[in-house]
């Protein structure tokens, strides 16, 4: 493997551009937590950076009949207002900045991986992990400031028989336990294994158009496939933001009305 | 037999379970499609529930692949 020079993995290596300092350790090299700014946080940054002032921009008219970029803003705060609406209620409107910078985020950070030499912030569990926890807690501390211990209900469907209730209950919380990370792995997985697909077909091509002409020749197939998984990509990194969106919006729900 | 040798025959073991995730997502938008070409006007209001069921599905395949990229890189 060391001898290949194109490494699939390679492309989501962090590196640091200036670091800070240390917490911990004991001075040696290696101990303790760095803390850096890297290539992940300045890429965080620009995505951030490139949405508020998107927003801000596209809206300072505010033009009672909406110009081209007031159109998309309008477009995308009616897109997630009406998933919010459809799936946690009126009441999970309190929730809808939240969802709103949940999904912009993780929709721009995906489309910007597709730049080459960019990097991909989602295809880091510990961004994915940071997104699913912080969604997770929202759901458990505002599920018991609504509901009280009435909260705890979630676990205990409605309409089931007592006889098998000790057999679904331990199901249902061991399931609300897994969706922080099935939330975060969702994410992670599929940008991870589409920016390491595109690399490996990237990589055939270079590998068999380096062999002479009949490789150059077959080379062409992979090339297609790579355009092919492209596009692909493109789709995934949409909906991957949708999905994730979308799931918040249904464990919200659970939090607000959890009697099934 | 080698360490190295093993994680890399229990990597794409781990791939198998792939499958299983491909039948599933594979049942979820078949059912759809049979669904919505039968009554195409409530097509529209489940479109979210094909999502969601779409992307829990999907999240088990995530798993098998994340069980290889384990046994390749952690152990």
């Amino acid at each position: 493997m060391a001898e290949n020079p194109i490494q699939p993995i390679h492309q989501f290596q962090i590196t640091n551009y200036f670091t800070f300092g240390t917490i911990g350790g004991d001075g040696t090299d290696g101990s303790g937590i760095e803390i850096a700014f890297t290539n992940s946080a300045l890429f965080m940054l620009l995505v951030v950076g490139l949405i508020s002032s998107f927003l801000v921009f596209s809206t300072r008219g505010r033009g009672l009949v909406p110009g081209r970029l007031q159109l998309v803003s309008e477009m995308v705060y009616e897109f997630v207002a009406d998933m919010v609406r459809s799936s946690a209620g009126s009441e999970g409107m309190r929730f809808f900045p939240f969802v709103f910078s949940l999904f912009t985020f993780i929709l721009i950070a995906n489309l910007f991986g597709m730049f080459p030499y960019f990097f991909t912030v989602t295809s880091h569990i510990v961004i994915t992990a940071t997104l699913a926890l912080m969604v997770f807690l929202t759901v458990v501390i505002y599920g018991f400031m609504r509901n009280g211990l009435g909260f705890l209900k979630l676990f205990v469907p409605t309409g089931i028989p007592w006889y098998v209730m000790w057999l679904v209950v331990p199901i249902e919380f061991i399931s609300f336990l897994s969706r922080p990370v099935s939330h975060s792995l969702r994410l992670f997985g599929n940008m991870l294994a589409g920016h390491i697909v595109l690399k490996v077909f990237g990589g055939m091509v270079v590998g068999l158009a380096s062999i002479g002409f009949l490789g150059v020749l077959g080379s062409v197939l992979p090339l297609a496939m790579a355009v092919a998984l492209t596009g692909l990509e493109f789709l995934v990194a949409g909906l991957q933001a949708f999905v994730f969106a979308v799931l918040t919006c249904v464990y919200i729900n659970d939090a607000i009305h959890p009697g099934h | 037999m080698e360490a190295d040798a093993a994680k890399l025959i229990g990597a794409g073991i781990a791939c198998i379970g792939m499958g299983g995730a491909g039948v599933g997502v594979g049942v979820i938008f078949g059912s759809y499609l049979s669904g919505a070409l039968r009554n195409p006007a409530a097509a529209a209001s489940q479109f979210g529930n094909l999502i969601f069921g779409f992307a829990v599905t999907e999240a088990l395949g995530i798993f098998s692949l994340v069980i290889a990229f384990l046994l390749l890189y952690a152990i």
